[in-house]
Order: structure tokens, then C-alpha cells, then sequence
């Protein structure tokens, strides 16, 4: 018990005296995974919005494929692109593993079966008719494509804050690729799981907060995004 | 007006994330420090590196893996050099020509550690051997690191030369395949014995409730080794990094340091250096010119 509250009142000491270290691990995982999140909604989003309002063969596999990609354990991602990233491996040239960008990499990966399922299925949603209604006003594909996505804006910031949920909270790929290193890859995550077994519990604590009140503020601004647009 | 907000957000973000990748160009190129656990999880790499890379401007990336992984990934040209304590796997990798040049830089010595009510009776045991027998020959639970690392390595060797295998028992035998610092906390949390470098334990005591039980003898010396990478090994080793902070930890600046490190918080020094000459020829900076020992 006494482990457990001074751990907590050290942790609030570190994060009121902005303990450098804290800070930039916190910094980070904004940086890295704020990348990977508007990588995967970059290229999702489309993707997703795409294939809800298209048909052709072999669509039903290919979205059974993203939906298994949305369970994707991080592991195996991080695996994916460690393989690739190898000095010896297909990207080895671009000398790219242990660095901020790897963990983009693979972290992209990780979110972005989840971005393109969940607009996907946010835009498919949508009532029939609409489709109908705006092909017959004469909507262009790109401009029911829009339309559509600005008609599903909530899911798909949904899809978003699940997306970017599930990378910044993510640490076996980020371990993987980023190696962890100090002042480059050591994310929030990757600090706890070091700080706990150097057995310094009040700094991995105070890690843990930050990253529990960092997940609440980005989805803060997101749901008041979200929620703006309903009136 | 939402989205319009939400995108200049969006393109900071990702400006921000290749202004960070950008800062790291025109630098010299990396070196991959493929190291053990033990010298992460102690701190002491905290206190040595840092002062190369200040020094070069080149960048050290510090891979904590067990003493087997860092190998591995020396023997595949993925590490430049290697900072280890499994000397038979390091002798096979040399024999190999996998590495350059193999240097000694420290020591510490490993502890068998347990619960303070030592039922296996570790503390009483007349000689190490003896020690692991009455382990063995107890009901209590050994972990283990299971990793393949230097200690994994030693540990198993202890076994060997008691004349017995470890514990078959599953639930007497727990093989974690992490860190020292973790082994340490899950033989703690179930009251087991497990063998650890002493400065690693050191580090972690304040948190642990395991008693050191035996210690002293001398096949518990725990050598530590530098290997230089072979370029042979692959395209992208970088040799001249891996022999400038060869030589860089090898030097008498580093050997105060190690020496310091862990005296004021400790009472004692975690690492002893014992470093070995980096060789004739190698040392233009001539501050270890002189044959040590």
C-alpha cells in the first residue's frame, strides 16, 4: 500500500515539475502517433468511403480483410515492418529502423485496417435513398463520394479517435521498430514498460497519467468536434 | 469551419513529425549499440554514452536485448558493436570472423538471491555447487531468464557443473524470457530464487523483498566484452563508429566513470572496470598506450 501512494504522490510531483523526460516522452507520442493516425486517415478514409460506394468482384474478401485487419495485433505489424526495415531486408537502404519514422510506419499500419473498416461501414450507413437523391441531382462520383462522407461525419471521426486510440496506446510494434531509444523513440508506452523494470514505479505512474489524461484530451477535442457538427 | 480547424491541426501535426525526421540528416551516421539488459536496466549506459555523443556529435542507439539476441544481431550485420558477457558464444562468434576485434571492459559478478527465509537452505550450502543442489533438491521455485542471454547462459552452466539439470517441475521452474529487471520482480513476487548480476539487483533492491544467499565464488565473475562488428557481416555496418566508441569506453575517462558509477547510491560500485588495451597501432590518441595488467 505504501509502494502504491508514494508512487502516486512522486508521480504527481513529476508531472506539476514538468520532469523533462516526461515531457518529451509525452511529446513524442503525440508526434508519432498523431502522424500514424492522420497517415491512416489519409489514405483510409478514402479507401473506406470508396469501397462503400463501389461494387466489383472479390469486394466481399477484400472487406473481410479489413475487418480481420482491424484486430490486427500490433505484434505482428511491428514484426511486418521490422522484417522490413532490417539492414539486410527490402528497405534496408533507407536505414529507417530504431527511428521515430519506423514507428509511424508501423503504427499507420496498425490504425489503418481500422480507419478504412469503420468509415467503410460509416458511410454504408447512411440511408439508401440519400445515394439515390444525390446520384439524380446529378452528383459526380467524386462529388457523391464527398457528400457522402460529409453526410457520415461523425462515424467517421469515430473511426478516427478509435484509430488513434489504439496506436497511441499500442507498445509491442512500437518496442520493435523504435528500439526504445532515449530522446528519439521512447514513447509514453515504451518508458513505462522500462521504467517498471528498472523498478521505478512513481516514473512510470506519472507516465501512465500523462498518457491516460493525453488519450482523454485528444478524444475531448475530437467529441467536441463530433459533437458540434450535430446541431 | 470544424473541419477547416481540424485539418490546419492535422497538416501541424505531420509538419511537426518531418521536421523531427529532417533535424537528424547531414549528422554522421548512427552507431547500433546492441548491448545487455544489465547495462540498461542498471542505468550505467545512462552515464557512459551520453558523453560520446557529445563529444563525436554521432548518434548511439542502444539495443537492450539478452547477451544471445545482441550476437545474433551482430552475426547479421544489424548492430556495429556489441557490449556483452557470454564468453564461450562470444569465443564461437569470434572463431566465426564475425567480429573484428573482442576487448574486455568490465566486470561485476553475479549473486544467487531468494526470500530471507531461504527454505531451499542456499545460505548454509559449502561451495556453489552444493547451493544449487539444495535448490534442486527443495520444493522451492527457481526463475529463470530463459532468455538466451549471458546470464541465461551461466545459469544454465551452473547447472551443468553441479551435476544436475534445473528443476523439471513446471511449477518449479519459471522461464520468463525478459530482462533482468523483471526476472528479478516476478522471482520476488513469488518468493523463488533466481541468479542476477549484482548490479542489476543493486539497482532494483529498494523494490524487491530477495536476500542476496550466495555469493564470493570465483565461477560467478561476470565478464563483460566489447565486439567490434565485422563489416564482413553486412552492407551497412559501420565499422569506423563502432571502433571510435570502442574506443571511446575503452578509454580512462569511461573507466572513472564505470569506477564512480553506483558508489554514492549504492555505497559500491556496480561495474568494475578491468579494461583491456584496445591494441598497437589502434590508439592514436595515446591515453592507453601502455599495457595494462
Amino acid at each position: 500500500m505504501r509502494l502504491i501512494s508514494e508512487g502516486f504522490s512522486q508521480a504527481l510531483h513529476l508531472i506539476l515539475g514538468l520532469d523533462p523526460d516526461l515531457r518529451e516522452a509525452a511529446w513524442r507520442t503525440l508526434q508519432i502517433s498523431g502522424a500514424a493516425t492522420i497517415v491512416s486517415l489519409f489514405l483510409g478514409a478514402p479507401a473506406g468511403v470508396a469501397l462503400a460506394l463501389s461494387r466489383f468482384p472479390g469486394r466481399t474478401l477484400l472487406v473481410a480483410l479489413i475487418n480481420t485487419g482491424m484486430g490486427l495485433p500490433p505484434v505482428v505489424a511491428g514484426l511486418f515492418v521490422m522484417i522490413l526495415l532490417w539492414r539486410s531486408g527490402p528497405l534496408g537502404e533507407l536505414a529507417l529502423l530504431y527511428t521515430p519514422a519506423a514507428m509511424v510506419l508501423a503504427q499507420s499500419l496498425i490504425a489503418l485496417p481500422m480507419v478504412t473498416g469503420l468509415s467503410l461501414s460509416a458511410v454504408q450507413s447512411l440511408p439508401a435513398r440519400l445515394r439515390v437523391q444525390i446520384r439524380a441531382l446529378g452528383a459526380t462520383r467524386l462529388q457523391l463520394a464527398w457528400l457522402m462522407a460529409r453526410e457520415a461525419q461523425l462515424p467517421l471521426l469515430a473511426a478516427l479517435m478509435a484509430g488513434f486510440g489504439a496506436v497511441v496506446s499500442e507498445v509491442g510494434a512500437s518496442l520493435m521498430v523504435g528500439g526504445n531509444l532515449r530522446h528519439s523513440t521512447r514513447v509514453l508506452t515504451t518508458a513505462i514498460v522500462l521504467e517498471a523494470s528498472k523498478g521505478k514505479f512513481a516514473s512510470a505512474i506519472a507516465l501512465g497519467l500523462v498518457l491516460l489524461a493525453l488519450a482523454f484530451a485528444i478524444n475531448l477535442i475530437l467529441t467536441r468536434l463530433q459533437q458540434r457538427g450535430r446541431t | 469551419m470544424t473541419t477547416l480547424n481540424f485539418r490546419a491541426a492535422a497538416l501541424l501535426l505531420a509538419l511537426a513529425a518531418g521536421a523531427t525526421a529532417a533535424r537528424a540528416e547531414g549528422a554522421p551516421p548512427p552507431i547500433l549499440l546492441a548491448t545487455t539488459t544489465s547495462t540498461q536496466d542498471s542505468g550505467l549506459l545512462d552515464e557512459i554514452i551520453p558523453p560520446f555523443e557529445a563529444a563525436s556529435g554521432t548518434r548511439v542507439k542502444i539495443i537492450a536485448v539478452g547477451s544471445g539476441q545482441a550476437l545474433a544481431l551482430g552475426e547479421r550485420g544489424e548492430a556495429d558493436l556489441l557490449l556483452v558477457h557470454s564468453p564461450e558464444a562470444e569465443e564461437r562468434f569470434m572463431a566465426r570472423g564475425a567480429g573484428l576485434l573482442r576487448r574486455r571492459m568490465m566486470y561485476n559478478d553475479f549473486v544467487l538471491v531468494g526470500p530471507a527465509a531461504d527454505p531451499a537452505g542456499v545460505r548454509r550450502a559449502a561451495g556453489l555447487p552444493a547451493a544449487l543442489r539444495a535448490l534442486h533438491g527443495s520444493q522451492a521455485a527457481f526463475v529463470s531468464r530463459g532468455d538466451d542471454s549471458g546470464t541465461h547462459q551461466m545459469e544454465l552452466a551452473l547447472w551443468r557443473q553441479a551435476g544436475r539439470s534445473h528443476p523439471r517441475e513446471r511449477e518449479r521452474y519459471l522461464e520468463t524470457g525478459q530482462g533482468m529487471g523483471s526476472t528479478l520482480r516476478v522471482a520476488s513476487e513469488k518468493g523463488a530464487y533466481t541468479l542476477t548480476d549484482r548490479g542489476t539487483y543493486l539497482s532494483l533492491r529498494p523494490t524487491l523483498s530477495l536476500d542476496v544467499l550466495f555469493e564470493g565464488d570465483p565461477a560467478l565473475r561476470n565478464i563483460y566484452h566489447l565486439i567490434v562488428v565485422s563489416p564482413k557481416q553486412g552492407p551497412r555496418v559501420n565499422k569506423e563508429g563502432a571502433v571510435a566508441l570502442a574506443r571511446f569506453l575503452l578509454s580512462r575517462v569511461t573507466e572513472a566513470r564505470v569506477a564512480a558509477f553506483g558508489r554514492q547510491r549504492f555505497g559500491r560500485p556496480l561495474f568494475m572496470p578491468d579494461v583491456e588495451p584496445f591494441g598497437p597501432g589502434a590508439d592514436p590518441g595515446g591515453d592507453r598506450g601502455a599495457p595494462h595488467q
